[in-house]
């Protein structure tokens, strides 16, 4: 009993804290966008205030069971994957999960939240959540090839699919992914801003062309828990990242530190740059990461 | 203090912080105050400090923003957009045309009294109004809402007759279903 009462109270807290971060992460990404803007920007808690008065907002919209369910199996597939992926290298609270999933079944799962959110968003009949929708599915098509080849490279390079062993291995050799398979990294990350949906990827959800294109029929604690999906599985990705290609991290404040260098990166690019069309961004996963992802594999085989 | 309905519980002071500190726009901007609003919202005012920022869809937004004049015809669609939104909502009317009717006072196809016909928290006054008096006028919904004084979405449902009465007078092909909660 006292095995599953630690592992209860481990899932727990890695829920509330990968909320907490991703939203902290959420409303830094809003003040540095702002500051380059020249302006002021809200303050960094700003997310939690949107979320608890989205919360706190009546709803009078029905639409049907899917459209109900379409946040709570967003929030859930979030919470299912974040069980999955190794938070710490070793530690008592944060092993929920870890050894039980394996690369192959992550990137299963990690596309299961947007299968939701495409179902409920149909169930409403919005003409631009129709269009958002069909958006998004292309620039998943998009950005998961070059995902996938580098994910495959790093399982034939190092003969495993588990997370775990391959942040055994970086910790037993002592130098990082990013720098033992660099073609591997170096796709993955050119496909890493696709995932995130700031500019110029941010072709989905674009306010000014289809009202905020999926979600623009979805209001007050609908919205909300997607909110909170979304800054959950921010911090999933940021935190499979750091495993995978960063050697992971043995304590919080590196793992903050790392997956917050790394958020830098799809936020700094979103600050200045204009939203691609559908066939531009797909061209440009299909054209450079791909071929890096090419080159990781044969890099990888040979 | 249980019963005193003046006094706000600890729930409605938690409430009203955030929608207070959380305030999306809709902004219906047909009318020439709209040339306000990117002002408002960029670089030089900055009205996200607030945390104000803009709601792509009436189903998100908690405010709508009536920029300046409304021709008979398009009170029609800002009646729609209203209903569409989810309560709480505010409404802010922009400039003095929303007041009064302001220069367009006698004209055949404007409303005068926007209040006749959606309930307004806050008026700003001018013509236009500049960005400053724009904030200044989040600013008193904000006041507004933390004291619990910003009901027109609740003075909308249960004065809906005559609303409804004052709509249809304008409106004469109404050919809309008819809300009721």
């Amino acid at each position: 009993m006292e095995g599953i009462g630690y592992k209860i109270l481990g899932a727990v807290l890695t829920t509330i804290l990968a909320f907490v971060v991703g939203m902290f992460y959420g409303g830094f990404s809003r003040k540095i966008i702002a500051r380059i803007q020249n302006r002021v920007g809200p303050p960094v808690w700003q997310n939690f205030l949107d979320v608890l008065k989205l919360l706190f907002k009546k709803t009078s919209v029905r639409y049907g069971v899917m459209h109900h369910l379409a946040p709570l199996w967003m929030i859930t597939m979030s919470v299912t994957t974040l069980m999955f992926i190794p938070i710490l290298k070793d530690g008592l609270f944060f092993t929920n999960l870890n050894f039980s999933g394996d690369l192959i079944f992550l990137l299963y799962i990690m596309v299961f939240g947007s299968l939701g959110m495409a179902l409920g968003a149909g169930a409403t009949g919005n003409p631009n959540t129709a269009i958002g929708v069909s958006r998004g599915l292309t620039q998943m098509v998009g950005f998961e090839i070059p995902w996938v080849m580098a994910l495959v490279a790093l399982m034939i390079q190092y003969k495993t699919t588990s997370v775990t062993g391959l942040m055994d291995i970086q910790s037993q050799s002592g130098t990082w992914m990013m720098f033992s398979s660099p073609f591997a990294f170096i796709a993955a990350l050119l496909a890493m801003p696709g995932m995130f949906r700031y500019s110029p990827f941010d072709i989905v959800g674009a306010p000014q062309e289809l009202a905020s294109g999926p979600v623009s029929e979805f209001g007050g604690k609908y919205l909300s828990t997607m909110m909170t999906s979304g800054s959950i599985f921010a911090f999933v990705k940021l935190t499979l990242y750091v495993d995978l290609f960063m050697g992971g991290a043995s304590n919080l404040i590196v793992l903050v530190l790392k997956t917050f260098a790394l958020y830098l990166y799809p936020v700094l690019w979103g600050a200045v740059s204009a939203r691609f069309r559908t066939e531009q961004s797909v061209r440009y996963f299909w054209g450079w990461p791909a071929f890096f992802g090419f080159i990781a594999l044969l890099y990888a085989a040979f | 203090m249980y019963n005193d309905k003046e006094s706000q519980k600890i729930v409605d002071i938690i409430q009203n912080y955030a929608r207070k500190h959380s305030l999306f726009i809709l902004a219906y901007g047909t009318g020439c105050g709209a040339i306000e609003i990117p002002p408002t919202m960029t670089s030089r005012y900055d009205a996200e400090r607030f945390g104000i920022r803009g709601a792509a869809t009436p189903r998100q937004a908690d405010v709508l923003l009536i920029t300046g004049y409304l021709a008979t015809k398009s009170l029609k669609r800002v009646i729609k957009v209203y209903e569409q939104m989810q309560d709480p909502k505010y409404v802010i009317g922009f400039g003095s045309c929303t007041i009064n009717g302001g220069m367009y006072w006698d004209s055949y196809n404007t409303i005068n009294v926007l209040d006749k016909y959606i309930p307004v928290d806050v008026n700003i006054n001018g013509c236009m109004p500049r960005p400053e008096a724009v904030i200044a006028g989040f600013v008193k919904l904000q006041k507004q809402i933390q004291e619990g004084k910003a009901d027109g979405w609740d003075k909308y449902k249960k004065n809906l007759d005559y609303y409804k009465e004052n709509q249809k007078k304008i409106i004469t092909n109404w050919v809309m279903p008819d809300f009721n909660w």
